[in-house]
């Protein structure tokens, strides 16, 4: 499998990028670990004139602590984000998802920001930036500016950046005190994307939660924010009955695709096992 | 379509050449360099057959464009062994614990085992299946592929024992 023929840029610099971007609006894409859009390139789904490689520019690498936030560079690999001990101790939530996707060698290439701005409802990233409510840094010709992943998923690869724009880093607020989150996914084996996979954050306090967010990976057109779920549970005693409200309220804004993952109702179930099992693990982390 | 110029190492020698941007890694490895050790499996970056290391990592060549690979440290399995023809650890272990039965994806098994074992110098078995489940072989079963890298990772950790000392 060959792809149609593209001109190679590889910028050192974000305006370089952006202005190769902008010079070419109708034929070029960006590139970060190329582990979407090369296999795409090989089938012909994709054919770009112009390929923009981020991979040189050093301004998008890297993770950093901010102002108690953490800061990951949109081109951080899965396999770097995994190797972050400190970034590890504070949301292990994010090496727990990263460890779920594909198999060392993509995790070695694949990029976060690719992962959350490629809208690809497979992807695993966009229900953990929801569940955190990360903020999505994001550069354009006209400036930069920043959206919330809560308002950055519009559909299947539709996503609120603009023509010309790419992500430069992902910021996510550090997690509240006596926090606790968990990523869970339902896959057939290495490297397939989800039948169904759930994030879940919460906080306790005085054994009550007091903070919660849930969202769903793949079983809608883009990851979903499961706001009711998680407003149930305001107030409640962490435990099986609660989720178990919670995976129900979750299933009811499910809608899965009947595909090679199975049935669409069966793909609606195991959102459900998923949100259980993710509050489960979050609550215990939490310490409840 | 014009050809890019690029220069990285290939197990330990300096190659230069020009490339189509839109060659994959893998085929200039094989077309253009001769080097065909690296199998091309199932070109959709699932089975492994075709992973080399690039600059201490593990990537599937399939998913790679040559021009990526400009500047890189590139080894493949044709640079394992000895200059001397003396086998590898890692070689010699899959030779002795019949770590294959048709062979085609042991090159692409071998190199991510090579990277493993210095990820990890010694994995327990469950690390070893995680840490290859990139790489798929479709006679074995893994088991033997999983004692052998296992042996593998007891020999070389005798031998730098055995050089501290």
């Amino acid at each position: 499998m060959i792809p149609a023929a593209f001109t190679y840029h590889r910028p050192r610099t974000v305006p370089d990028a952006l202005a190769l971007l902008g010079a070419h609006p109708e034929e070029a894409r960006a590139i970060a670990g190329g582990h979407s859009l090369i296999p795409m390139m090989k089938l012909r789904l994709a054919t770009p004139g112009h390929l923009v490689d981020l991979g040189a520019i050093a301004a998008l690498k890297g993770i950093r602590e901010e102002g108690g936030a953490w800061v990951l560079g949109a081109t951080t690999t899965q396999a770097e984000l995994i190797a972050h001990a400190g970034l590890a101790r504070v949301l292990p939530i994010l090496r727990e998802t990263a460890l779920q996707i594909a198999d060392p060698q993509v995790r070695a290439r694949g990029t976060v920001g690719g992962n959350v701005a490629n809208g690809d409802p497979g992807n695993d990233m966009p229900a953990v930036m929801l569940c955190l409510d990360a903020v999505l840094e994001v550069a354009g010709r006209g400036g930069a500016r920043t959206i919330r992943a809560r308002a950055f998923y519009r559909g299947a690869f539709a996503t609120a950046l603009a023509a010309g724009e790419i992500v430069t880093a992902i910021r996510i607020p550090a997690p509240p005190a006596k926090a606790g989150a968990a990523y869970v996914k339902l896959k057939r084996k290495t490297g397939d994307y989800a039948t169904a996979a759930a994030a879940a954050m919460l906080s306790l306090e005085g054994g009550r939660i007091a903070r919660c967010a849930i969202a769903l990976t793949n079983v809608a057109p883009m990851a979903l924010l499961a706001e009711a779920a998680a407003a149930g549970l305001i107030g409640a005693v962490p435990g099986a009955a609660a989720f178990a409200a919670a995976a129900a309220a979750a299933e009811a804004i499910a809608d899965p695709a009947a595909d090679g993952h199975g049935p669409a109702d069966y793909r609606r179930r195991m959102a459900g096992v998923m949100v259980r099992r993710a509050l489960a693990a979050a609550a215990e982390r939490a310490g409840g | 379509m014009a050809k890019t110029a690029i220069s990285l190492t290939v197990n330990g020698e300096k190659v230069e050449a020009l490339v189509e941007p839109r060659t994959l890694l893998i085929h200039f490895l094989r077309e253009q360099l001769s080097l065909t050790g690296a199998h091309i499996g199932c070109e959709t970056s699932h089975c492994g057959a075709c992973t080399v290391d690039m600059d201490g990592q593990s990537v599937k060549s399939c998913t790679v464009f040559a021009v990526q690979a400009d500047g890189a440290d590139l080894r493949t399995i044709e640079g394992l062994a000895a200059p001397d023809g003396t086998l590898h650890a890692l070689q010699n272990a899959f030779r002795e614990w019949h770590g294959l039965q048709c062979g085609f994806c042991t090159p692409g098994m071998i190199m991510r085992a090579w990277r493993l074992l210095q990820e990890n110098p010694h994995p327990s078995e469950a690390e070893i299946r995680f840490g290859i489940a990139g790489n798929l072989c479709r006679c074995t079963g893994y088991q033997n592929i999983v004692h052998a890298i296992s042996a593998a990772a007891a020999t070389l950790a005798g031998a730098s024992k055995e050089a501290a000392e």
